[in-house]
């Protein structure tokens, strides 16, 4: 497995880090101190999270005043997507039913 | 650096169908017929013509893939165009006659592995991503 991937496997293994990961992507930039709230895990652990995706570049933060906050990139998740696969499966999904259609245009 | 040409890939699908090539020609280009079997859509069979693949909207993409005809040979070849998501693609039905039936092998060429499609893809479908991704942890462990 490539470097990158790995490390993003890695990274998301962590159910509390995957979690994260999910509500940033889903709710988009939050801080810290938001992201501690609904985690479930104290502060320094939510830090130490963050980090990890931040190493496996699942995210990005920026500093505002006093908070940090942090941000996904879903576009990191790309390597990992097999579009080619996606459309494979696709295609012989269609010539299923491209089979069916031509047994029933007999009748 | 590879140059994009060199780097797109294709998807390949090949089947023969006990079926006269002439019924297949028509499964792929009357309108009601490709609904049956692959989407709603604005087809004609005619070089040049822009038409429109409908399905289902989802979240963050409303279902239209922009397509155009590139060639169309009568009962031999058809291609069009296929973008959707980011992705700019050619799509080409080759039919040939066969002792049982008729083969049709379908190419979907222009996949780039650095295109916005990934990144869009990835985002519209992480969700579904992430479910994989338990399993193949899992799997690791």
């Amino acid at each position: 497995m490539p470097n990158a991937e790995a490390s993003i496997f890695k990274a998301l293994a962590d159910p509390t880090r995957r979690a994260i990961f999910e509500r940033l992507t889903r709710d988009g930039e939050q801080t810290v101190h938001a992201l501690t709230k609904r985690a479930g895990v104290s502060q320094p652990m939510v830090s130490k999270h963050l980090s990890a995706l931040k190493r496996a570049r699942l995210v990005r933060n920026r500093r505002k005043g006093r908070e940090t906050h942090y941000r996904a990139r879903p576009e990191a998740l790309a390597p990992l997507v097999d579009w080619i696969g996606h459309y494979g499966a696709f295609w012989q999904n269609k010539f299923d039913r491209l089979g069916d259609v031509l047994e029933r245009m007999d009748k | 650096m590879t140059t994009p040409d060199t780097s797109t890939r294709s998807v390949m699908v090949e089947r023969e169908f006990p079926h006269p090539l002439e019924k297949v020609w028509r499964a792929l280009t009357e309108n009601s017929l490709i609904e049956l079997w692959l989407m709603k859509n604005d087809f004609q069979p005619v070089a040049g013509h822009s038409f429109h693949l409908r399905m289902e909207p989802m979240p963050n993409w409303n279902g239209v893939i922009d397509c155009r005809i590139v060639a169309v040979e009568h009962g031999k070849i058809l291609s069009y165009t296929w973008d959707a998501l980011g992705l700019e693609s050619v799509v080409t039905f080759t039919l040939t006659p066969t002792d049982a039936g008729t083969h049709v092998r379908m190419e979907q060429s222009g996949f780039r592995p650095d295109q916005e499609a990934a990144y869009k893809g990835a985002t519209y479908g992480w969700q579904g991503f992430i479910g994989g991704l338990e399993r193949v942890v899992a799997g690791l462990q």
